[in-house]
């Protein structure tokens, strides 16, 4: 047995949620190799091979794995799988994009979003927007999976000395192309990656009121995500949503602001260390989680909430 | 233009799902089904295109039992032309799903096929890249956005840390995100009109798909529950609370 990860990263450097797949990876086996594919990756395929754990490092260094295009990436990952009984990649928005593509040219079906893993062939993984963990096993010859970041500890980003190696040919995508990205930007840290979480759901009442969390963010050096129901709403952009359907986070403190609790959200950061919530209802699900639960108007608690930092 | 719009039936999302006390499964008698949110997303998308005239036919494919015609109709009351079932039992799994569509596909020779992301029962989200694989197509996941430009379509896409556009050649497969759209109330007269568009039935051994479940859900139980803690008074309380017993500002 030997297991697979797809590493995500910008060329560059790693992504940190390919350390948490390598956590799930070691669990599975011993033997964990790590393929980076894209266009001028050296500096990827470096910071790779000095993770903590890895064999061996594959490099398909190539214009063609430029911006991870799914069908590109997953026909060299289909290949490459050959030799190995496990693939694996963490379940973010290239992860989700990619891995399917391979589970599905192995006739393989893939097992999403693993929040443990209990042998090489048997996992568990949230269901039903969290409601339920499901205990799966797969019957396929390779198992294909993606990973919860946050179930899972990042393996050291150093201690390793892995070998490089070059691979494949490339398999160029004749279906799509790349146009254009547009990088949300911002000096506060990554919501996946920040130690703390300052998010506002409806309760904040419309865009110009998150102006309040940006500016207790930057006192405490904290992302900012939000509900489902606000960025329904329009207060704010999709890639701000913390819940099953949105981004999945632990940090160290998640502060709910005006957030009700559905079930949808919970299961997006109930795995946080510390969880303070302010709402006006006493009788908001969010205080079922909460371990500092205030219930108070937002506009007046927030205001005294940055002067007391 | 014809375009594939692939429809689920779910429990609805304002049901709380729970685990049955024998771990087998979850409770879904007497559950309230709707289509999938994802799904009704990716209808209107369709419709939408028909409406102004870039799509000539929308038609709204369902795999499952026979009571997903259901959902079908609700499809076929959003706007889509016609519908078809393909009939299959048991636990359907996403490669079961995606290779029946691809022979749907195979038939109905579609320039887009749209989808939701995922299905908000299994929480899969691999339905459209399977079936993109299986057609050889380009995929675009995701998608807040949708134009279609002579044979190819431009897809905005929802990805992490901000957005991503896409240029894919038809036939392509796009999934929808949460703000591609908002969709319509199916009106009571559209309900009705419904009722008489046409509806095909078939099944997967019709198709030729091996529907065998390729996994094993051994068990379902409820998530570890997290205690609920205290209430604090004021935010003078809350400060303090983080900052000397949680330590954690």
């Amino acid at each position: 047995m030997s297991v697979l990860i797809l590493a995500e990263h910008d060329n560059a450097t790693l992504n940190a949620a390919t350390l948490n797949a390598v956590t799930a990876a070691l669990q599975i086996d011993s033997s964990v190799d790590i393929l980076v594919a894209g266009n001028g990756c050296q500096g990827a395929a470096d910071s790779a091979a000095q993770v903590a754990g890895i064999g061996k490092v594959l490099v398909a260094d190539n214009a063609a794995y430029d911006h991870a295009l799914a069908e590109a990436v997953a026909p060299l990952v289909a290949e490459l799988a050959a030799n190995y009984s496990h693939v694996i990649a963490s379940a973010t928005t290239t992860g989700k994009n990619v891995l399917p593509r391979v589970g599905a040219l192995l006739d393989v079906q893939p097992i999403s979003d693993i929040s443990a893993v209990i042998d090489a062939s048997t996992f568990k993984r949230p269901v039903y927007a969290g409601n339920v963990i499901a205990t799966v096993k797969s019957n396929d010859a390779i198992k294909v999976l993606t990973v919860r970041g946050t179930a899972f500890d990042a393996a050291p980003a150093t201690g390793g000395s892995a070998a490089v190696e070059a691979v494949g040919a490339a398999h160029a995508s004749a279906t799509s192309s790349f146009v254009g990205e547009e990088v949300a930007k911002s000096d506060r840290p990554d919501l996946t990656a920040a130690g703390i979480v300052v998010s506002g759901g409806r309760g904040m009442g419309n865009g110009e009121n998150f102006e309040m969390l940006y500016s207790i963010a930057d006192k405490l050096g904290a992302a900012v995500g939000a509900s489902r129901a606000a960025v329904d709403a329009g207060f704010v952009p999709n890639d701000m949503q913390v819940g099953q359907t949105g981004k999945i986070v632990a940090p160290d403190l998640y502060i709910a602001v005006g957030i009700s609790g559905a079930i949808q959200h919970l299961a997006g950061m109930k795995d946080s260390k510390v969880i303070a919530a302010i709402n006006k209802d006493e009788e908001a699900p969010i205080f079922s989680v909460a371990d500092y639960g205030l219930v108070a108007d937002l506009f007046q608690a927030l205001p005294e909430f940055e002067s007391g930092l | 233009m014809k375009v594939l719009v692939a429809v689920k039936r779910v429990v609805d999302y304002n049901v709380k799902v729970r685990a049955k006390a024998d771990g087998s499964d979850v409770e879904l008698n007497n559950v309230k089904m709707s289509i999938n949110p994802f799904c009704e997303i990716a209808v209107e998308e369709a419709v939408r295109l028909k409406e102004k005239g870039v799509a000539t036919e929308v038609i709204a494919v369902s795999v499952g039992a026979t009571q997903s015609q259901e959902q079908i109709r609700t499809a076929l009351a959003l706007g889509a032309d016609r519908g078809i079932l393909v009939e299959a039992d048991g636990r359907l799994e996403p490669l079961a799903i995606a290779k029946c569509l691809k022979a749907i596909v195979d038939k109905e020779q579609p320039q887009l096929v749209l989808l939701g992301k995922q299905a908000i029962d299994g929480d899969n989200n691999q339905t459209g890249q399977m079936l993109a694989a299986l057609m050889g197509a380009g995929q675009a996941t995701f998608a807040s956005e949708l134009v279609i430009e002579g044979d190819s379509a431009k897809v905005t896409r929802e990805v992490d840390g901000g957005l991503q556009t896409l240029a894919l050649t038809l036939p392509a497969v796009v999934t929808t995100d949460l703000r591609l759209n908002e969709p319509r109330y199916a009106s009571l007269p559209n309900i009705m009109k419904a009722k008489k568009k046409p509806l095909d039935v078939t099944n997967a051994a019709e198709l030729g798909v091996d529907v065998a479940p390729r996994t094993e859900q051994l068990s379902v139980e409820p998530p570890a529950e997290r205690a609920a803690g205290i209430k604090v008074a004021d935010v003078g309380e809350l400060l303090d609370k983080l900052k000397n017993e949680a330590k954690v500002i």
